[in-house]
């Protein structure tokens, strides 16, 4: 990894200390769960971003692709998580690459949690890694700071309390892959009602041996409803000074185009050399 | 008019009810107690009065922090009624803020209103209240109740009468007005809608000659679909507002409450 | 300092600025348009400090172009996207005071294509509006309630221009105009609107 540029780092700290706020990243405040069955493992997540008490996003994707049969459910800094998971996921690949071996899941939370550890908390990321490889099934937290977990299930985020509590109450020891599911959505829905920081829907992710299925919007519980009266403006509502319009026709002007006649070999690209 | 915010007012700006910031030790043998009397409960409310009638609406949720209190915390309430349901009541307080500062100052005005009545036989009228309530928070001008209020009700012309507060009694008589969380966010809506702001008659000029749309009284009808938007567009964009969503319609035949209920995510 | 947004409409984006440039409460320049255009049909939007407003949107001209010299070939405005979203997040540490939008219509598949940005590069990938600025709450409000799913471009613009002007309006750092970018297929029309000068 080639690493981060501070060139603005001391420039931003100059201005923080004469009062210049410091910008606000989007968080997500968040419900993620994780739980295993018999055979597999089952992730999921609300779909809320805030930037503070706002809805930035409603319907975002807080589960990662680390490889075909890892996923990730990411909370905390929403740009952390995004880049970590994908860091891992790319470095992961070349190490699958290069040893011949489809990519283990200790193999991913030993790389997230180094990755974390040398940033000593700092990269805002709180992961929730599941997957399934030949040495059976994974589930792990990672944490900001670089500690992990694992656990038969597990919950993260503002959320996770409202989620675990669900867990706690009807968490068995054999589950079957509905019930996995149904009781990681049921986690999430208890932090999207419970939890100001989670809401909307639900997505859910199932890996198993030979198959991982992203549920995306598993469960939409909080659709909006009809609103009570139209709010199109007659044209002509808004007062405009100035108008401009650029077409493609004219755009054409500054452009001539020249049919090529396919036989004779004029052009030129340049030739790429691909092995083998 | 000029609203001050009251976490200036503060020694912290932490501005949860707790005493769990404990006992702080700042040199050997010295302990620092201390105690943040305010709490911020979210919620949003928001008032339009028309020709005859007065709307004051607010959403039920009462939150701290991330977590709900209940799904049912009235925030809007009728003032000055014979009994504990409120009938006979005229005039319509909503409060945003601190919860516990906005029921007393609700049970304050209300003892207040009734007083008078038996004090001089008849009912106080919307301005005499709304002089008081104005009186009410500037009494407590160096420890405020750290909510923003509006009042509402019908006025001696028989018109809808709307006013709004700031922490200190610092009033003034309204068309409309959005407060507590979502105000930022339903109150350009108002602007656009009810006063008809930046809006022009469509062909009726070019440029700056464009004749601007002259806002008129609205529908009772047209207003309470106006508020529910409001308020399902603000549960939709900010965390606190949501649940239930009261309004209180005061007329000259007395108040009168809807419920609808708003997304509890 | 002041706001752009973005909506989507039925096969048109829009995307506008008010014109305010401030140092807090001084109003220095009521002509500061905060929209950049790197192709026929992509354009970026940038609020938050106005000197990283012109290093950002810089940087991105010379990337812009680097990228047309190595490819031939316009950017498309899921690719500015993603190299919005990576610059950004390459100064994680110590970032541009910026929260960007970009809104464009896609050459390729004719889709019209908004998103939004914090400013370390999460993309908010929406379907109805992004909103962006010091009044982005007030955006919220009047998108959340003005804004319907396809407008076509004419009633896309009243819409947007609506909810722009009266966002403004109720925050001090921003106003003085505005201008509107309705991006079709075939043609890019902008307007300058008459706003509240105060």
């Amino acid at each position: 990894m080639v690493g981060f540029d501070f060139s603005n780092y001391n420039r931003n700290a100059a201005l923080h200390a004469q009062g210049v706020p410091l910008p606000k990243a989007t968080s997500t405040g968040t419900t993620i769960v994780g739980c295993i069955f018999d055979g597999g493992v089952v992730i999921a997540a609300d779909t809320r971003a805030t930037s503070g008490p706002i809805v930035a996003d409603k319907n975002c994707e807080k589960l990662h692709y680390i490889a075909p049969q890892i996923w990730c459910a990411g909370a905390g800094t929403a740009a952390d998580t995004e880049f970590t998971t994908a860091l891992i996921s790319s470095n992961l690949q070349l190490h699958a690459l290069s040893t011949g071996r489809t990519p283990r899941v200790v193999t991913c939370m030993t790389m997230l949690k180094q990755h974390l550890f040398r940033y000593q908390g700092h990269i805002g990321a709180y992961l929730v890694v599941a997957g399934v490889d030949p040495t059976g099934v994974g589930l792990f937290t990672v944490h900001a700071h670089g500690s992990t977990d694992k656990l038969p299930y597990v919950t993260m985020g503002s959320g996770s309390m409202a989620a675990m509590a669900v867990f706690e109450a009807n968490w068995k020891g054999t589950l079957t892959r509905d019930d996995a599911v149904k009781l990681c959505s049921e986690a999430i829905l208890a932090g999207i009602f419970n939890d100001l920081g989670s809401g909307s829907n639900v997505d859910v992710c199932v890996i198993t041996e030979n198959k991982t299925t992203l549920l995306r919007n598993h469960i939409k519980p909080n659709e909006r409803a009809q609103k009570e009266r139209n709010y199109r403006f007659p044209r002509g509502t808004t007062a405009v000074l100035n108008e401009k319009i650029v077409t493609r026709e004219e755009l054409s002007k500054y452009v001539t185009v020249h049919e090529l006649s396919s036989d004779d070999d004029v052009v030129v690209v340049e030739k790429m050399d691909v092995d083998g | 008019m000029a609203f001050i915010h009251p976490s200036s007012l503060l020694p912290s700006s932490n501005p949860s009810y707790s005493f769990r910031e404990g006992i702080k030790s700042s040199a050997p043998g010295i302990q620092e107690h201390r105690f943040s009397p305010y709490a911020d409960n979210g919620g949003s409310t928001l008032g339009i009065a028309g020709k005859d009638f007065t709307i004051i609406a607010g959403d039920t949720r009462q939150s701290s922090g991330y977590s709900i209190n209940t799904r049912y915390a009235p925030k809007v309430f009728r003032i000055g009624g014979d009994d504990d349901s409120g009938t006979g009541a005229k005039i319509i307080l909503a409060v945003t803020g601190f919860a516990a500062d906005g029921n007393a100052l609700k049970e304050r005005l209300d003892s207040m209103v009734k007083m008078y009545k038996y004090q001089h036989g008849k009912d106080i009228s919307v301005k005499a209240c709304a002089q008081r309530l104005a009186t009410i928070l500037y009494s407590k001008r160096f420890f405020p109740y750290y909510t923003q209020a509006i009042l509402g009700g019908i006025d001696e012309e028989g018109v809808g009468a709307l006013y709004s507060y700031d922490y200190v009694g610092s009033y003034e008589r309204e068309q409309c007005r959005a407060v507590g969380a979502a105000a930022s966010l339903i109150m350009p809506f108002l602007d656009n809608q009810v006063n008809l702001k930046n809006q022009y008659v469509p062909g009726s000029g070019v440029g700056h000659d464009l004749k601007a749309k002259a806002a008129e009284p609205l529908e009772q009808s047209h207003v309470e679909q106006l508020v529910r938007d409001a308020f399902s567009g603000a549960v939709e964009r900010h965390i606190e507002v949501g649940d239930g969503l009261q309004m209180l319609i005061a007329t000259k035949d007395g108040i009168r409450e809807i419920y609808t209920p708003l997304k509890r995510d | 300092m002041a706001n752009p947004m973005s909506i989507i409409g039925k096969n048109a984006v829009a995307i506008a600025c008010d014109l305010r440039l401030g140092l807090q409460a001084l109003t220095v320049s009521n002509d500061f348009p905060k929209i950049f255009q790197y192709g026929p049909d992509v354009f970026l939007g940038l609020t938050g400090l106005a000197t990283d407003v012109q290093t950002v949107s810089d940087l991105f001209r010379y990337k812009v172009n680097l990228y047309r010299l190595r490819e031939e070939r316009d950017i498309s405005p899921q690719t500015m996207a993603n190299l919005v979203s990576t610059s950004l997040y390459e100064k994680r540490f110590g970032p541009f005071f910026v929260n960007p939008v970009v809104a464009g219509i896609n050459r390729t598949t004719g889709e019209p294509f908004i998103c939004g940005f914090d400013s370390i590069g999460c993309i908010d990938f929406a379907k109805d509006f992004i909103v962006s600025g010091t009044s982005a709450d007030q955006l919220f409000g009047t998108c959340e309630a003005l804004w319907q799913p396809d407008l076509e471009a004419e009633d896309l613009f009243e819409t947007i221009s609506q909810a722009l002007l009266s966002a403004v309006d109720r925050d001090a750092l921003a106003g003085w105009g505005a201008h509107v970018y309705i991006v079709e297929k075939d043609k890019v029309t902008k307007r300058l609107l008459k706003g509240r000068q105060d």
